[in-house]
């Protein structure tokens, strides 16, 4: 068998972005890492509740020391403390450094710090918030290092501080006109003393140099094209064993016994190892199962093939989608389970109101299935772990590993590759734990773990399956007067505790409790709803079904009422008013402060008139063609969405053209915010047209993409329009990006192929339900 | 077996049914090429075989006795293959950037053979490659622009 062969760059940018080298490496050049704590943003034993950025873990840290280095040759260098997953974050914290610090983009280098949320503060990489959370921090980072610059040549030049400014990776003299480089000025200024927060002078909005411009080039665009970006299944390290995992089929299932004698004849194999799971719930533990090691991938993958498994699959392996669906159908249909908010007397609404409508919505599970399957390595030595992986979440895998490999979390290190996609998938790090244990069965050799595709469909972290059962009244004048909504779904709080049956305040408040209706009689229910297989987080999340279920409602109402849907949309959510999220009973709105991020219905008015406007609402069009129309609220974020699509008379269906407007509050890196909402369009596109995971006696059905299928180019949108709404200034609240776009688009795709033939789409995914 | 990738020839003891794709990432240590489903269905690891795009993980190794493998390392040094990567830069096509290597290898096979291709050439093209992220709306613009630009310098 040849030996791998070692590939020196690769080789290099991984052993530099350990912690160890980083230390090293900085304190040769320029900004030393030094002393004394990070500043950390909320202070001890704080009894005011904490939100947004002070909520998080480990709040958030903006000392310059941590995330800045200047080389003496003026290399910038700024540590991306949060994961780099396709939504651009590696490039758009940054650039928000590099535009307070007046650096040269071209000569900034961004490296990727390793899981250590006590120096970096939090780094778990989800809910759209990286921008969002991290925006004024890094805007300290760059000002207080650009202020540290500045200090350094006044004291060379022996001149007043306020008759120096810094310019394009100078620091020059007003009165002389002398100017001295970042790279000579580095080391002294490494030595001063960091400003203080209160004395930092942040720019002006007219004074961005990157921050709201369209001109900021993708930091690892160039790599990316070439094939030289690394993601967690390019780590190759000396030695390198390859393993593959056969898991339980079933949630909660168990080896019972296996024959590994014809895996062993497989060339290349090295070892079969039993690794042990964890029960329900799973958290983020490994499922266990039979491990095979080989010297490649390819025979590991023939290895697994050729085992002999006997499952004790357990109880779950009475899981069947279509019971499953009936029986939460029942549950919709029934009033009785959890009251999660009363306002008015809906009976009493209902049985007055002129008009009534009902209907329930299905959406399957779905599976995130980034490009890049799940894949980590470990390598275990001197009584220290450390793992590379493709990760949203680096300090819950470096704890996770370090529990189960019984160390503590110091002597473990999680490097963060590129991921070859997330979208909620790599939150969770049990991939990290096989990739520890299978080292540590081969005694520190380095081990690479990666899922198949099939592993990756079979022994997810799903989106949950549910229905949406919408009730309705409204009175003789066409006024909405009650709004009943049973929400029912396994919810993510199962994975964390096998006995939960309800949803957590963070589901409901993605499109249940914070409704913008202005409706007198509203009942919200939540019927118990068993899991019975790991429910997780899919990208946007529980927003998807309640979206996909209220904006198609709307419109079946709007249409029976012989009204046009935008103008009772508009109706229904009533003038523009600030809604106190607690007024709502929402508990959680997006975790952000209700003062400074209450529902703003002006805003979603706003997205709903713009996006109206752009696609030309009302417009005649051919036989066949149809516009629809959705909004929604997420991630502190209002969207709405047009698609028009055209049917055949034989059911074929294509999208000419999705127009989608976005209120986001300020836009820090507005090219990226684009490419994040044309990536939902097809995204919601793909979900809404193909897009099921289904159980039969507990295990998944559908293997690959030829059974779980996305949208792929021919079946996509022909024109994506982005419109960005703008924002009063850089200090109103901003909103999330890599999410909210999702949402509208499957109920604006169903409500345009009703507009186009009159058939009513209440289960995803369509498929074939437009064939006559 | 002999296997020349890259203009250069390499020596490997291996069983010939190996797929390209694994030989190339854990053997040669080539990890451009990536792997997406192993069923040839999504075209993450797509290369060049003879100019040809093929599917790597599904292709044995014996499959390129005599025959020149091309991978995403290698794809700058044709002209073609560096306008298609300019116009990936320039336009902002990645998002993660897992799928890029084979949407980049399919796009330049295309644009070798159809140097002027319309919307359905490139939708026979590289509606093999999926990107989960949703970047084909982009893919097909950088595919116009690098036709245009390789048009200009002709």
């Amino acid at each position: 068998m040849n030996k791998p062969l070692k590939n020196e760059t690769l080789q290099t940018e991984i052993t530099n972005i350990s912690r160890r080298n980083l230390l090293k490496g900085f304190a040769l050049t320029g900004f030393v890492l030094a002393v004394g704590m990070p500043f950390v943003g909320f202070a001890e034993g704080e009894e005011a509740p904490k939100y947004g950025r002070d909520a998080m873990p480990n709040g958030w840290v903006d000392n310059p020391l941590i995330f800045v280095a200047i080389a003496e040759d003026g290399t910038v260098t700024i540590v991306s403390h949060r994961s780099e997953m396709g939504q651009g974050v590696r490039t758009s914290l940054p650039m928000v450094v590099a535009d307070e610090l007046e650096a040269d983009w071209g000569r900034v280098k961004v490296i990727q710090a390793p899981g250590d949320e006590e120096r970096y503060g939090n780094q778990d990489t989800d809910g759209s918030r990286s921008v969002r959370h991290f925006f004024m921090p890094m805007r300290n980072v760059g000002a207080a290092a650009r202020m540290m610059l500045e200090a350094a040549a006044a004291a060379h030049w022996g001149v007043s501080v306020d008759e120096v400014f810094a310019e394009n990776h100078q620091i020059k003299h007003r009165p002389s006109g002398k100017t001295l480089g970042y790279g000579e000025l580095a080391k002294a200024a490494s030595q001063l003393d960091v400003p203080e927060r209160e004395k930092l002078q942040l720019k002006t909005a007219d004074q961005f140099r990157y921050i709201g411009k369209q001109s900021t080039k993708l930091i690892d665009g160039e790599d990316i094209v070439t094939g030289k970006a690394i993601y967690g299944i390019d780590i190759q390290l000396d030695g390198m064993a390859y393993a593959v995992i056969a898991r339980p089929p079933v949630y909660g299932g168990k080896v019972k016994s296996f024959d590994d004698s014809e895996t062993m004849k497989v060339p290349g194999v090295i070892k079969v190892v039993t690794l042990k799971g964890s029960p329900p719930p799973a958290i983020f533990n490994p499922l266990g199962g039979i491990a095979v090691i080989a010297e490649n991938t390819w025979a590991a993958m023939r290895g697994r093939e050729k085992l002999k498994i006997e499952w004790d699959h357990g109880e779950n392996v009475s899981y069947n989608s279509d019971e499953y669906r009936q029986k939460m159908l029942e549950a919709g249909s029934k009033s009785g389970g959890k009251v999660l908010r009363s306002t008015g007397d809906i009976t009493k609404a209902m049985e007055s109101a002129d008009k009534t409508f009902k209907a329930d919505y299905y959406v399957p599970h779905l599976s995130q299935a980034p490009m890049e399957p799940p894949v980590a390595t470990a390598r275990i030595q001197d009584g220290k772990c450390e793992v590379w992986a493709p990760t949203q979440a680096a300090q819950a895998g470096r704890d996770t590993v370090a529990k189960w490999l019984d160390m503590s979390s110091d002597d473990v290190t999680v490097h963060v590759t590129l991921l070859g996609g997330g979208f909620g998938r790599k939150s969770k790090p049990d991939y990290l734990v096989e990739a520890a244990l299978l080292s540590k069965a081969m005694d520190g050799r380095a081990v690479q773990v990666t899922w198949s595709r099939e592993d990756d469909l079979h022994n997810g972290y799903l989106h949950t399956v549910s229905i949406e059962h919408l009730e309705a009244g409204v009175n003789e004048q066409g006024k909405t007067t009650a709004w009943l909504h049973r929400t029912v779904a396994p919810s993510i709080s199962s994975t964390f505790d096998a006995a939960s049956e309800h949803q957590m305040p963070i589901e409901l408040g993605m499109g249940v409790m914070n409704i913008p209706f202005a409706i007198d009689n509203i009942q919200l229910e939540n019927p118990a709803a068993k899991a019975h297989t790991r429910i997780g987080w899919f990208r946007s999340v529980a927003n998807i079904p309640r979206a996909f279920a209220i904006q198609s409602f709307i419109a079946e109402m709007a249409n029976e009422l012989d009204q046009d849907h935008k103008a009772f949309l508009l109706e229904l959510i009533g003038p523009a008013r600030k809604i106190d999220p607690i007024e709502l009973k929402d508990e959680w709105n997006y975790g952000e402060s209700p003062e400074a991020y209450p529902l703003d219905t002006g805003r979603l008015r706003r997205v709903v008139e713009a996006v109206c406007e752009k696609a030309n609402w009302g417009r005649d069009l051919p036989a066949g063609r149809g516009l629809g129309l959705a909004t929604h609220y997420s991630f502190v974020t209002y969207t709405a969405a047009i698609v028009e699509v055209e049917v055949s008379e034989d059911g074929d269906l294509s999208i000419p053209r999705i127009d989608i407007a976005v209120d986001c509050g300020p836009q820090v890196n507005p090219e990226r915010i684009r490419s994040q909402m044309e990536g939902a369009c097809i995204m919601g596109v793909s979900l809404a047209m193909v897009g099921e995971i289904s159980f039969k006696d507990g295990a998944v059905q559908e293997d690959n993409f030829d059974g779980y299928q996305v949208t792929r180019m021919n079946e996509s949108p022909r024109e994506i329009h982005v419109h960005l709404l703008p924002s009063e200034d850089f200090d109103t609240p901003l909103g999330g990006v890599g999410e909210p776009g999702l949402p509208p688009i499957a109920p604006a795709l169903c409500n345009a192929i009703f507009a186009a033939t009159g058939k009513r789409i209440r289960d995803l995914p369509i498929r074939y339900q437009l064939e006559s | 077996m002999k296997l020349s990738i890259n203009g250069a020839s390499h020596e490997v003891n291996l069983p010939e049914e190996m797929p390209i794709l694994w030989t190339l990432r854990d053997v040669l240590g080539l990890t451009g090429t990536k792997f997406g489903c192993g069923k040839a269905l999504c075209g993450a690891c797509t290369v060049m075989l003879d100019g040809q795009p093929i599917r790597s993980c599904s292709t044995p190794i014996s499959a390129a006795k005599d025959k020149q493998i091309t991978t995403i390392e290698a794809v700058s040094e044709d002209k073609v293959g560096r306008a298609i990567q300019q116009a990936w830069v320039e336009l902002g096509v990645p998002q993660c950037g897992y799928c890029q290597s084979g949407q980049v290898v399919s796009a330049t096979a295309l644009l070798r053979t159809n140097s002027n291709p319309s919307d359905t050439d490139i939708d026979n093209a590289m509606s093999g490659n999926i990107c989960r992220c949703g970047t084909y709306n982009r893919i097909r613009d950088a595919i116009k622009l690098a036709a245009t630009k390789s048009g200009d310098a002709q």
